[in-house]
């Protein structure tokens, strides 16, 4: 009797086997000899079966799609998993094979491909999303001033290299001081401006937006100021390392990301930052009392945040080898802010999760670079991203999903009363 | 005798209100002899900011409610380019056009407004939302300048001068030539709706409304008053001001581009915050948002004056705006902490 009810530990092996073999069949479906709209149809039909042999059966009850909703992953995921089906139709539609945009290519001893693209061009944006998960959780509100930051930063960098009114710096006898010196003193800038807005919001118990709203509008300004108005180029391979180089076979941006992202998972892991991290940004006072210094942790989080911009604004800039104060990290923070929202996390605070952050940053430049394949214009792009944030939003608002319990409440309900009577 | 209460937020108002003076008596006596007190240089900071004098009256209702609209910038583009196109390519008149572009604000409005009032998600990712929107739809109705040089009543009415009564602060030049002062059609537009916002905040059901679901939302519910609708009208209200304004700028610049009013959001949110308009809700006055608009404006003037600055390109002003910012903001900071420790 126990048995049925409780899942039994053996189905998880026999689980991934499954997942295993329907990825094997779509793979397959991509190599037969037919048009490419009839191996859409079976690719969709495959994929079909598949779900609901996985997702809809009683045969694995603890990865019914009902209880699947319920995981923190689960709307991350499920809006990567549109965004590709969207590009496999787009394949299928072009005539490609239907999985080109999973196709990596080795050239001249780099990967290429649409999925490496997408996760070179959406290094800044991840990066960024680290911080702003932070300090959405921490604080309930968000930092808008990451793009104006990343341009300081990058400004700073590109002015110490070159020294001040140098606007092109071709050898490396020119540069006023080593590379890695003006990256790191850009970096400490944005720690530094971090440092302030945290201090507004901690210390001052000032609103994020109002306080990070300051540095949004006085950051490019400052960083127009240190390269005297003028676009700065740095022409060093070393220096375009940081956007334009690889690492092996990958992206330098992407390695960079990596790095990022897996510093702050190890320090989530050993240390309990985290967790402080949700306590305050779920209930400060309560926090403080049980002897967490709120302040502190809020502060932090900033100072974090600050960084990561600084390192995701000498990537943006190593990319153009140049000081573009007007241009860097333009309208980033809204990007970085959206990939929070995507990854499933409150925008009011309290608990969060980073990979979820991160997946989200990805679906944005994933969605970009597919409107940018259909065809889109760059200045259009953003009227289909606006459709497809309030569609996001709208489905995960609470007021909508306590409409539909309780239309299925009453439906239940409803059916109940028919049977009695 | 009952003494007259002079709370914190009347010293914050009256703060800017003298910072405003100072200012510009600043701009005075640095700039005199190149005709800083002329009053035309006053008149023309009012001209250049009649459509973001619109824009910050919205700002302020939706804050006033604890909300945020960014959207308005993009939607003051998207407007602009509707009435550029619409009179240049597809020859409308003017008098189609106008109430067209007022009833997209009306439509935009009551859609941000519904999804932030009765769907419970945040002004910030909605109006986010809002703003990406306008700003492509720009894009998609032309990507190019389009600059507005048929002649009907729209263009009269821009080119329009309306001259100070009883020769007021008139200047004759080297040529003998009187220069009477003059302001033209949007500074009236904007001052008929600083009034106007300023009355309907102070009198009618609405305005209060607005003020207490700002204090507390859920005293305001308490109270029995209708929260989800007000929000939702508080937005309406904020981008139909937003498109009156968007008609003033299209009437100063005469064009629409993709990239017109980029950043106008932050411009009127912070003339909004140096005005004395509490970003948690509850607390504000049009006027003081109506000063801090003049703040900003004073500021990049007196950039303009000075060559040196100038020559260094547009930052200045938001640096010293950037700094105000700053400086209001911990001084609201302080007055909480203040008042807190009193109770």
């Amino acid at each position: 009797m126990k048995s049925e009810l409780e899942p039994t530990k053996g189905n998880k092996p026999a689980f991934i086997v499954e997942i295993v073999i329907l990825i094997g069949l779509i793979i397959g479906v991509a190599f037969l000899p037919i048009n490419t709209i009839a191996q859409m149809i079976v690719f969709l039909g495959v994929l079909a079966l598949g779900a609901k042999r996985l997702f809809f059966n009683k045969k694995y009850p603890e990865y019914q799609f009902q209880k699947l909703t319920k995981h923190s992953m689960f709307f991350p995921l499920i809006s990567v998993f549109f965004v590709l089906l969207l590009n496999v139709f787009y394949d299928a539609m072009q005539g490609n094979n239907i999985l080109s945009f999973f196709m990596i290519e080795m050239k001249e001893g780099a990967l290429y491909g649409r999925i490496i693209d997408i996760l070179n061009r959406g290094s800044e944006a991840a990066i960024l999303a680290i911080g702003m998960t932070l300090v959405v959780s921490s604080s309930a509100g968000t930092d808008i001033s990451v793009g104006s930051v990343m341009s300081l930063a990058g400004s700073l960098c590109c002015m110490l290299l070159a020294g001040f009114g140098v606007t092109h710096v071709r050898s490396a006898d020119a540069l006023q001081m080593p590379i890695l010196v003006g990256v790191i003193a850009g970096i400490a800038i944005a720690g530094v401006v971090g440092l302030f807005n945290g201090f507004l919001v901690a210390k001052m118990k000032i609103q994020p937006m109002v306080a990070t709203l300051i540095f949004f509008t006085a950051g490019r300004a400052i960083g127009l100021l240190l390269t005297n108005n003028k676009m700065v180029y740095i022409l060093l391979d070393e220096f375009k390392w940081f956007g334009l180089g690889r690492v092996w076979v990958f992206p330098s941006a992407t390695v960079i990301a990596a790095v990022c992202i897996a510093i702050m998972l190890l320090i989530l892991k050993f240390t309990s930052l985290g967790t402080y991290v949700q306590s305050v940004g779920i209930n400060s006072k309560a926090s403080r009392i049980a002897g967490i210094n709120s302040v502190a942790i809020i502060l932090l989080c900033y100072v974090i945040c600050g960084l990561f911009a600084g390192v995701a604004g000498i990537v943006a800039t190593s990319r153009i080898y140049s000081a573009d104060s007007n241009n860097i990290g333009l309208n980033l923070e809204l990007d970085a802010i959206l990939a929070v929202a995507l990854g499933g996390n409150s925008l009011g605070g309290g608990r969060f999760n980073l990979a979820g952050s991160i997946i989200g940053a990805y679906t944005i430049q994933a969605i970009t670079t597919t409107m940018y394949a259909l065809g889109v214009a760059k200045a259009q792009a953003p009227v289909y991203k606006a459709i497809i944030v309030i569609l996001i939003v709208v489905v995960q608002s609470q007021t909508v999903k306590a409409y539909f319990a309780h239309r299925k409440a009453q439906k239940e309900n409803s059916l109940m009363v028919a049977g009695r009577s | 005798m009952k003494k007259k209460n002079i709370n914190n937020h009347t010293i914050l108002l009256l703060i800017t209100v003298a910072l405003f003076i100072v200012l510009y008596l600043g701009g005075c006596l640095m700039y005199g002899e190149k005709g800083f007190t002329k009053l035309q240089v006053f008149l023309d900071i009012l001209r250049n900011n009649a459509g973001l004098i619109c824009i910050a009256c919205g700002m302020t209702c939706v804050m006033l409610t604890g909300g945020i609209d960014i959207s308005v910038g993009s939607l003051v583009a998207m407007d602009c380019m509707i009435l550029a196109v619409g009179m240049e390519y597809s020859h409308y008149s003017p008098s189609l056009l106008v109430p067209f572009v007022l009833v997209i604000g009306v439509l935009f409005g009551l859609v941000q407004g519904f999804l932030i009032g009765y769907l419970e998600i945040q002004p910030f990712i909605v109006t986010m939302a809002g703003m990406f929107f306008a700003r492509g739809m720009t894009a998609m109705i032309c990507t190019d300048q389009v600059n507005i040089t048929v002649e009907n009543w729209f263009k009269s009415l821009a080119g329009l001068k309306i001259y100070m009564p009883f020769e007021l602060g008139v200047v004759i030049n080297k040529r003998g030539v009187h220069m009477v002062p003059f302001v033209d059609v949007p500074v009236i537009i904007a001052l008929v709706m600083v009034i106007l916002v300023f009355l309907l905040l102070r009198y009618t059901r609405v305005g209060r409304s607005m003020y207490a679901v700002g204090g507390s939302q859920q005293s305001a519910a308490l109270m029995g008053l209708n929260v989800k609708r007000t929000k939702m009208i508080t937005y309406v209200l904020s981008s139909l001001l937003c498109s009156i304004g968007g008609i003033c700028y299209c009437m100063n610049t005469m064009c629409g581009t993709t990239t017109q009013a980029l950043g106008l959001e932050m411009k009127a949110i912070s003339s909004s915050v140096i005005g004395g308009t509490l970003l948690t809700g509850g607390v504000g006055n049009v006027f003081g948002s109506f000063i801090g608009v003049l703040i900003n404006g004073t500021i990049t003037s007196i950039v303009s004056f000075n060559g040196d600055l100038t020559r260094l390109g547009g930052t200045v002003p938001n640096v010293v705006s950037a700094f105000l910012l700053f400086v209001f903001i911990m001084l609201q900071a302080i007055f909480a902490k203040l008042r807190e420790r009193k109770k």
